[in-house]
């Protein structure tokens, strides 16, 4: 049974979020173990990806998310996603144009690239990365 | 082989260098030769600083767009033209004619939320017969970009992207997708349950519900559905050394079907499911790449891999290297094409000073892919073929350049 209030799984939440996202999306999940971290890959009916980064103390200390659409951004940043927003909103002005998103904040890294029919991006907190784990490890 | 257009182009490249240093890497950029091209196929396109005079990188058209088989109509000025997307999107704040509501099985108004990495657009399906250049379709279903009209839903709120219903946040008074794909959407959105991705919503009056919005009544590439010249685009921009005020061009309709859209020695690159080609650079691949006129620069990678730095605070998500760097990529498609890419990455810092709209070394962080954006087309004639359509180059999805 779902615990109220954890129904997400989102960055910098507790991993027990994550069983409770795969209700939510409907995905099948898969466990892949690497050496300072575990990925719980899930994939929705959708062909929407998403790929927590799970530390062995079980926070969330990245995602990474790919498919046709953008996914749920305030699910998958939880109680960053504000913050996030107000980056995005801080970016305006000067040059108008179309390019990918770049959010970069002391504790809040999110990228997002690609077009209709094709996104793929990642958000971290930089302090939370495990030692040897890059930027674009994580994918 | 032009002598007097090569002094010209070197020339220019001098002027530039004073102020920012010379954009390097056009020397080897063309494999096909632009030339100016009329017809009733052709429709002149400019680079310029759009309707607010501060786009960077943006390309724009006129289009006309009417009442279904009525002879109201008007014509749209500074559309935006985006190989990236499908479908036609107008500001509802452009236009001063009503066009027909798409309505769904119940009855329902139909709306639509579109993502894209800039913003969203949110706003009533409609039809209307359009009108590019010479060629016509005859009752088309675009999007009316209004956030009046129905109210956001949260499900498009919770994308993470602002809302792009005003000249200002959408810098155009539209968006005229002529992309690889003939609906904007595709099977997925016609399908009930949690295979839909939720983009298209019934609005009856207590709010808009997610919807499943059969193939024919998506928003179109309303190229498909001209009568003639229906299987694709090109993109003819001339070669940009440095940074101009503007350029001009043409969007072409048709390959292969009229004397002044033939493929000449244009390489086909097909793409994945995606819409995706493969950028291999610095011993990487990178599968997740693709052309796009509606990007305004070179997206790529990240400082900490590129090693170029950010410009931070006045050109957020630009790059900003000390001195003009020229690199190679190479492009391959999934048919195993492959070819050589030379580009150049400027200071954004520097480029932005001036008055100048067309910038043809203008990148910028991407993650871990290539977006291949404007100054991609600066020099080449640029194909994009779509889905299901017979070609010289073979049936689409592809580009070709």
């Amino acid at each position: 049974m779902a615990v109220p209030g954890r129904l997400f799984a989102a960055l910098g939440e507790n991993v027990a979020s994550v069983q409770s996202d795969q209700v939510h999306m409907q995905a099948s999940l898969k466990t892949i173990q690497a050496a300072t971290h575990v990925v719980h890959e899930l994939r929705s009916p959708n062909g929407s990806v998403v790929r927590e980064y799970v530390s062995p103390a079980g926070t969330v200390f990245a995602v990474a998310w790919q498919g046709p659409w953008l996914p749920d951004m305030r699910r998958l940043l939880g109680s960053h996603f504000d913050e996030y927003e107000r980056a995005m909103q801080a970016q305006n002005g000067g040059r108008v144009g179309r390019r990918p998103i770049r959010v970069e904040l002391p504790g809040l890294v999110v990228q997002t690239t690609g077009h209709p029919r094709a996104f793929a991006g990642h958000a971290f907190v930089p302090e939370m990365m495990p030692q040897g784990v890059k930027a674009e490890d994580i994918r | 082989m032009n002598r007097a257009r090569v002094f010209l182009i070197l020339g220019m490249c001098g002027l530039a260098m004073l102020a920012v240093g010379c954009g390097g890497g056009s020397s080897a950029k063309s494999n096909t030769v632009v030339t100016p091209s009329s017809g009733q196929n052709v429709a002149a396109v400019a680079v310029n600083g759009g309707p607010l005079g501060n786009y960077a990188n943006g390309l724009f058209v006129s289009v006309t767009v009417c009442v279904p088989a009525r002879s109201t109509c008007q014509t749209i000025p500074n559309v935006l033209v985006d190989t990236g997307s499908t479908g036609l999107r107008i500001l509802g704040s452009a236009l001063t004619i009503s066009l027909t509501q798409q309505n769904g099985t119940g009855g329902q108004p139909i709306a639509e939320c579109l993502p894209f990495l800039s913003g969203f657009t949110w706003g009533p399906v409609q039809s209307a017969d359009i009108q590019i250049a010479g060629e016509k379709a005859s009752a088309v279903p675009i999007q009316v970009i209004s956030e009046a009209t129905f109210a956001v839903p949260n499900g498009c709120k919770s994308f993470g992207v602002q809302g792009m219903d005003t000249l200002d946040t959408l810098g155009a008074n539209g968006l005229l997708g002529v992309g690889l794909f003939a609906q904007d959407c595709g099977p997925a959105c016609a399908q009930s349950g949690a295979a839909n991705p939720g983009l298209y919503y019934a609005c009856p009056s207590s709010g808009c519900q997610v919807t499943a919005e059969a193939l024919g009544q998506q928003v179109q590439n309303p190229v498909a559905m001209f009568a003639s010249d229906n299987n694709g685009v090109i993109i003819e921009l001339p070669a940009v050394s440095g940074a101009e005020v503007s350029l001009s061009g043409s969007l072409v309709f048709g390959i292969g079907t009229q004397s002044n859209n033939s493929m000449g020695g244009a390489t086909v690159y097909t793409v994945d499911q995606f819409g995706n080609i493969t950028t291999n650079y610095k011993g990487q691949a990178y599968s997740q790449s693709f052309l796009d006129s509606g990007s305004n620069g070179y997206f790529f990678l990240d400082s900490s891999t590129s090693g170029i730095p950010d410009c931070g605070t006045g050109a957020n998500g630009f790059y900003c290297p000390a001195s003009t760097d020229n690199l190679s990529a190479t492009n391959s498609g999934a048919n195993g094409a492959s070819g050589t890419v030379n580009f150049s990455v400027g200071n954004a810092l520097s480029l932005f000073t001036q008055n100048d709209s067309v910038f043809e070394d203008l990148g910028g962080p991407g993650m871990n892919a290539f977006d291949w954006g404007l100054p991609f087309f600066y020099g080449r004639n640029v194909f994009t073929a779509i889905e299901g359509k017979s070609t010289p180059g073979g049936t689409g999805p592809y580009w070709a350049y």
